[in-house]
């Protein structure tokens, strides 16, 4: 650093300038190059492969692998304890896996942090639980990632503006009664529920998770959501709803991948599943563990068969 | 940031309620404090009608109410410090060294500051980390560093007479324009302080924290690091006004500092800010400290004896967070 005072200080201004045009004209202009490794076919938005994670001995999950391409919507399906939640933290950054490893648009990515994660375009739907009741709305929406200028001072001015833009746009807030200062408190649950959703829209988020989303709605603001999560999709965006509902994750999923006692019992594209189908293996996995796809429709040659069919939402 | 906010206002309908309710816990403490003000004024108009009172305050208040403003913001990510006490005496430990040893008051107070902000930093450290609760952690801290301060000076005091011939001395302790020194640094740290809390990362961090640490973590914000930030802070802020303090009295003395957790405590509380984190303001402390200092020189000058001190004292206390409850509880729900 102590050099480049030195050498500058000889020149006056106008050498500078002089000195410095042909530095520029000469830069290479920026060729992208493509890894050919990843270039003939799209890699999948997200890939997890041979994901494992214990918590004091237990083992939480196993080898599991997922995939979510473009534009789909998985939906991952499980009883309580099967590994969902878990497996939501390690791609939200929250845990780290024991072993396997994480790509993001066939990059690698290690030591995934949740900082990390937004800013790969990772947003999480957790309904009221991510929310400070205490903070006004623009608080909340700007959670974890403040509009902030120099030396970290935030732009209040801004992020209230965007609050009031978003509540009139996209949450549907018509009360004259809610303003960006509006603390949480005052928000009935489905208000909550559309704050939590936009705030996690509102990033240009590429992959949208919804832990459980449909907790505690009524009937139609089940539907809004699920027209929500439609939109996603619509919008080229990918999803992974989380839920111990069928009926809801069914009605919107491309992919349904059931997790039990930590591991990947099977996948299932809704487009070649009825509901009832679905609703039999389900039955017949937490009766009996694993349910493999081949038992049920050919012939039985076994092993390949638990991957299952996967990226046909594509 | 001003040019940007008229356009973004298309007639806000502001009903009085809702400035009430956003401002109930301002509004409430500074009501009180103009009211005992005037109690104090009717009582004993010749102590509070003239400026020598207030004079008085300006030097004495800032001992603890520049400490008051950072803990108000440890206070509001669910922590707490108790140690800040010892903190003011073994910053002048290493005052009192580097000030034999270079003569200088500027070095003096550099090491002061560093002391205090190391203190502080110890605190935070053994909270997050080891994940100890702040409040026993700091009150292990509170005898650690008082023990270490007698240790290390063997208990003796000090005569700081000396540090007069300094030209820092004017600015640490001196008068500008009359107005004592420490009050002009309070004002400052208010001012550093309101703006750390609500227009810093820092500070929306430390709200967020502090009214929902598993949102705090699921959000990614660095929760470890806005923790030990602001033990850090008030680490430096007891140092600073254990230094002010000395210097005033030109003495230091080991014990220096025991006497200012009850007040600084109670100035945060009577200001509105809340035990449970989530919600804090810097106004509400700065008002606090004013009115718990006042409160002293007040029950002398109004001619009842000393014992009654304490007992104003909590009642005053008590008094003002009940009002801030009830407040709470009307304009919320």
């Amino acid at each position: 650093m102590a050099d480049v005072p030195v050498s500058g200080s000889d020149l006056t201004v106008g050498e500078r300038h002089d000195a410095r045009r042909p530095l520029e004209a000469d830069l290479p202009t920026q060729v992208h190059v493509p890894n050919p490794a990843l270039a003939p076919a799209q890699p999948p938005r997200l890939e997890l492969r041979g994901i494992s994670k214990s918590f004091g001995g237990v083992h939480v999950l196993r080898d599991v692998d997922l995939r979510l391409g473009r534009a789909e919507v998985v939906g991952l399906l499980g009883d309580n304890g099967a590994g969902k939640s878990t497996l939501i933290k390690i791609i939200t950054g929250i845990h780290q896996p024991d072993e396997g490893n994480i790509w993001f648009d066939g990059q690698r990515v290690d030591r995934l942090t949740v900082q990390k994660a937004r800013a790969l375009g990772v947003e999480t739907v957790y309904q009221e639980r991510a929310l400070a009741d205490q903070l006004p709305l623009w608080r909340n929406i700007f959670m974890g990632r403040a509009i902030s200028g120099p030396l970290g001072f935030l732009r209040v001015g801004a992020m209230r503006r965007k609050t009031e833009e978003l509540m009139g746009e996209s949450m549907g807030f018509t009360s004259a009664v809610l303003t960006p200062d509006t603390s949480v408190t005052g928000l009935s649950g489905g208000e909550r529920q559309g704050l939590a959703i936009v705030r996690a829209l509102h990033f240009q988020a590429d992959i949208i998770i919804l832990d459980e989303p449909t907790m505690g709605l009524s009937l139609k603001e089940t539907e809004k959501l699920i027209h929500f999560v439609e939109g996603i999709r619509a919008a080229g965006k990918s999803a992974i709803f989380i839920d111990h509902n069928i009926f809801h994750v069914y009605s919107v999923a491309d992919r349904i991948v059931v997790l039990d006692r930590g591991r990947v019992a099977g996948e299932f594209p809704t487009s070649r599943y009825s509901l009832e189908e679905l609703m039999d293996i389900m039955r017949e996995i937490a009766s009996g563990g694993a349910y493999t796809e081949a038992e049920r429709y050919r012939a039985p040659d076994g092993a390949a068969s638990g991957a299952g069919p996967t990226g046909s939402a594509a | 940031m001003s040019a940007t906010t008229p356009a973004a206002a298309p007639e806000r309908p502001r009903q009085l309620g809702r400035f009430a309710a956003a401002w109930a816990s301002q509004i409430g403490i500074t009501t009180a404090f103009g009211l005992l003000w005037l109690i104090f004024i009717v009582l004993a108009p010749r102590t509070f009608l003239g400026d020598r009172i207030y004079l008085s305050f300006a030097e004495t208040t800032p001992y603890f109410a520049i400490i008051a403003l950072p803990l108000t913001m440890v206070i509001v990510t669910g922590d707490m410090d108790l140690s800040f006490p010892a903190i003011m005496a073994l910053g002048m430990v290493g005052f009192v060294a580097v000030w034999h040893l270079t003569g200088s008051v500027v070095l003096g107070t550099g090491a002061a500051l560093l002391v205090g902000a190391l203190a502080g930093l110890f605190n935070g450290l053994l909270v997050t980390y080891l994940g100890i609760p702040s409040l026993v952690a700091t009150i292990g801290t509170q005898f650690f560093f008082r023990g270490l301060t007698l240790v290390l000076v063997d208990g003796r005091s000090y005569a700081l007479v000396d540090t007069q011939a300094s030209p820092a001395y004017e600015v640490l302790v001196g008068k500008l324009f009359g107005i004592p020194m420490e009050f002009v640094w309070l004002v400052l740290a208010a001012v550093a302080t309101w703006l750390l809390l609500n227009r810093h990362r820092l500070g929306q961090n430390a709200y967020v924290v502090g009214d929902n640490r598993q949102a705090a973590a699921l959000m990614g914000i660095p929760i470890r690091r806005t923790r030990i930030t602001l033990f850090v802070l008030t680490g430096l802020a007891a140092a600073f006004a254990g230094l002010l303090n000395s210097l005033q009295i030109v003495n230091f003395y080991p014990t220096m500092g025991d006497g200012y957790l009850l007040p600084t405590l109670a100035a945060i509380f009577v200001g509105g800010t809340s035990v449970f984190g989530g919600r804090g303001s810097i106004w509400g402390t700065f008002i606090g400290a004013f009115m718990i200092g006042g409160i002293v020189a007040g029950i002398v000058a109004v001619g009842l004896t000393d014992y009654y001190t304490n007992l104003i004292y909590g009642a005053v206390v008590l008094i003002s967070v009940s009002i801030h409850a009830l407040l709470r509880r009307r304009f919320e729900h």
